[in-house]
């Protein structure tokens, strides 16, 4: 195959340079198909002169982002996740002679939206094209994608990277999106080993897609986690995909190589079958590995597509692209171009404004993006930004913080780590969403304030949690009054326990008499466990110092 | 060929009998291909005028016109070599078999040849005719759907409510593999 596409690429470029000479107008055809040729052989080996250990890895995904809508791209059938097999497949989309594609509004909203929110330039004019391959879950032989002129292009995707000594310094890094461009999916094939046959369900087939397409920027799988991670919540926070990958609705490819730095990009592999963000990071970082280890070898590295196997954390070759594919682009000849307007007063008059897509009333419906959230609530709670970002990472869990401030008096940056530590603690441990939280806002806010007030010790309040995690409905004040857990105060009694304490520890008194002030640490911690921490501190401290002075 | 000229026929009768040509007798492939254009132009021109009440538009020429392109003017003559046909066969599924075959396309290139001579300079091409149309968009309401039965009766093969392939794509034969298949074709 290799040798074959070699010998066909010369006989084109001999082709094109004679019909270069003779017909000049001519060559725009065929430098459409030598461009394959050039992109390849732009791609060079990393010389041989080439230092290894000055390699670096280089990094760009390809994301495909199903969009959240009723019905499919190009017809009315509904679009559900695990539906019955071939239940939600129109006459489209099983590909009968005669039917027609009719676009869904909602899809090109949703990709306006989102490149909106990528801050992409939106065209007010995007082509159809038929990209065609042979796959029996693909039943037309082509998909229709946006090849030439797509919806959406030139955009940025801002994420933050966790650094320094404790992760965290918050470090923010740019992607530039190329483009976003509306797609077909295709359906589904279960292969039968045992038969040797294939299973075709096409209730995905013809559900619409966004492809966002990322210049090769990242250097590892960290960044490229940090930034899918990003657009996961840009994407839900919009509502035009769900995001998860586990159920196919965000899928990520990642075309990795490596070079020295100022040198041309190498030749590159694209990693497939990476389904989940964890897994995206280790493919990319055993693939560059990999990569500089053939190279280090004398190896080169060849153009292939590798599958990553969570299992044993190796990509592998995938065995069914063989050489270059030609996917023989052309023009969908059933729909014309598809225009979008920027605003009502550039609509075209006799036309019907609720039809259209007008790129200012989508501007306008824009929610609150992750960053712009984080900010806020970094400077409106004067909390730390790694705390944000847990905040924000989690469904949910701004509203539930927020809800807690509203019903206590409690400080944010104190009542943060009750949410982020405490609550998100507890949550993890169970597997569970901020909304199945047995602990509802308020009456974490109750057992706070309790503890703020002076009621509770901060040690008795994370066993009240606890109760309260168990029973859910019980309220903070039950718990501490059933399980007599209010702090001791009375003086008399904590005189004498303190007295107890410093009768039986004479060598720590006499060290703390001799200026070694940090044993009456020790001592208070012997007092909260005769009271079961329920001691009040700065009472104890007094009685401790008024006895071992 | 024969049924689409003769409604050609139909259509134009009574309009305009200068646009139709004489029958012709066809001979060669290429041939075929050439004429089937020009009844295919005098077709449209008449029916664009059967629907039109405005009067001829001067910049449209009233009769079709055609005049071959000379030989010399065209690029030497494309000649695929083996390799290429192993390509294209496996892009298009397509199985040219035999040596008429590959004369069958060559024939096809060089009809295509002829667009070489069209000055195209400063005119971006077009997809469509119906451009400057506004594409209509459909809400987003289920409309369709729930028809497997329907579906599947349409496959030879099924499984439950699957549809059955082969595993994988079928892999084309190697060139040695099809000289053997072909030993006794003229390829």
């Amino acid at each position: 195959m290799a040798a074959s596409y070699v010998a066909a690429g010369e006989l084109l470029l001999s082709v094109n340079k004679r019909t270069s000479i003779l017909y000049p107008k001519t060559s725009c055809l065929i430098r459409g198909i030598n461009t394959t040729s050039f992109r390849r052989h732009s791609e060079s080996q990393p010389r041989a002169k080439s230092d290894p250990q000055l390699l670096v890895g280089v990094v760009g995904l390809e994301i495909h982002a199903q969009i959240s809508s009723n019905t499919k791209l190009f017809s009315g059938s509904q679009v559900r996740f695990s539906a019955p097999p071939n239940s939600l497949v129109s006459f489209f989309d099983g590909s009968l002679p005669g039917t027609l594609p009719v676009l869904n509004r909602r899809c090109v909203e949703a990709a306006v939206m989102t490149g909106l929110a990528l801050n992409c330039t939106i065209n007010r004019k995007s082509l159809f094209d038929r990209k065609h391959y042979f796959y029996a879950d693909l039943p037309a032989g082509y998909q229709i994608t946006q090849q030439r002129r797509p919806i959406a292009v030139d955009g940025i995707l801002t994420y933050s990277l966790h650094g320094g000594r404790k992760r965290s310094q918050v470090i923010r890094k740019t992607a530039t999106i190329k483009q976003i461009q509306l797609e077909q999916d295709s359906g589904k094939s279960l292969h039968d080993d045992v038969h040797g046959q294939t299973l075709i369900d096409l209730n995905r087939a013809g559900v619409g897609l966004m492809e966002l397409v990322m210049e090769p920027e990242m250097s590892c799988g960290e960044e490229a986690a940090a930034a899918v991670r990003e657009l996961q919540l840009i994407l839900q926070a919009l509502g035009t995909c769900q995001g998860n990958m586990s159920e196919g609705q965000m899928r990520v490819d990642a075309n990795v190589s490596v070079h020295e730095p100022g040198e041309p990009l190498g030749v590159r592999t694209e990693v497939k079958n990476i389904n989940s963000i964890r897994f995206l990071a280790k493919a990319i970082d055993f693939e560059i590995r990999r990569q500089i280890d053939v190279l280090q070898r004398g190896g080169r590295v060849q153009n292939e597509t590798r599958a990553y196997d969570s299992k044993s954390g190796e990509t592998i070759p995938m065995r069914d692209k063989e050489g270059l594919q030609d996917y023989r682009f052309m023009p969908e000849p059933n729909l014309p171009p598809l225009m979008v307007y920027e605003d009502n007063a550039s609509l075209p008059s006799g036309i019907d404004a609720s039809q259209m897509v007008v790129v200012q009333k989508i501007r306008e419906g824009l929610p609150e993006l992750p960053s712009v959230k984080r900010d806020r609530l970094v400077q409106t709670y004067g909390i730390l930004p790694e705390h944000s970002f847990t905040l924000v990472n989690e469904d949910g869990l701004v509203e539930y913080f927020e809800a807690v401030l509203k019903a206590t008096k409690k400080e944010p940056r104190k009542v943060i780590g009750w949410v982020t530590n405490e609550l998100l603690g507890h949550l993890k441990q169970r597997d569970m969403s901020v909304s199945q939280s047995p602990v509802s806002a308020p009456a974490l806010a109750e057992l706070l304030e309790l503890q703020e007030t002076g009621h509770i010790s901060s040690s008795v309040a994370k066993r009240v949690l606890q109760e309260m995690w168990r029973s859910p409905g019980t309220t903070a004040l039950q718990i501490i009054q059933e399980q007599e857990l209010g702090l001791v105060s009375d003086a008399p009694q904590l005189h004498s326990i303190c007295q107890e304490v410093v009768d039986s520890h004479p060598e720590e008194v006499q060290a703390i008499r001799n200026g070694n002030k940090k044993v009456l640490n020790k001592l208070m911690g012997l007092v909260q466990r005769e009271t079961k921490g329920r001691a009040d501190p700065v009472l104890v401290r007094a009685i401790l110092q008024e006895k071992t002075s | 060929m024969s049924v689409f000229s003769l409604a050609a026929t139909r259509t134009c009768r009574g309009l305009s009998l200068r646009n139709i040509r004489p029958p012709l007798k066809l001979t060669s492939p290429t041939e075929t291909t050439k004429y089937r254009h020009l009844n295919l132009q005098s077709h449209i021109s008449t029916v664009t005028r059967l629907c039109s009440s405005a009067p001829h538009n001067p910049k449209v020429s009233e009769f079709a016109t055609w005049e071959p392109v000379p030989e010399d003017q065209l690029p030497p003559p494309t000649r695929i070599p083996a390799d290429l046909v192993d390509k294209l066969e496996r892009l298009a599924l397509v199985d040219f078999r035999t040596k008429e075959g590959l004369a069958c396309l060559e024939k096809a290139i060089r009809f295509a040849d002829q667009l070489h001579v069209v000055d195209t300079s400063g005119i971006e091409p077009m997809d469509s005719v119906l451009e400057d149309r506004a594409l209509y968009l459909r809400n987003d309401t289920v409309m369709e759907g729930d028809c497997a039965e329907e579906l599947l009766q349409l496959s030879k093969n099924t499984v439950e409510e699957y549809f059955v392939a082969p595993p994988g794509n079928i892999p084309l034969p190697t060139r040695e593999e099809r000289a053997e298949l072909l030993k006794h074709s003229e390829f």
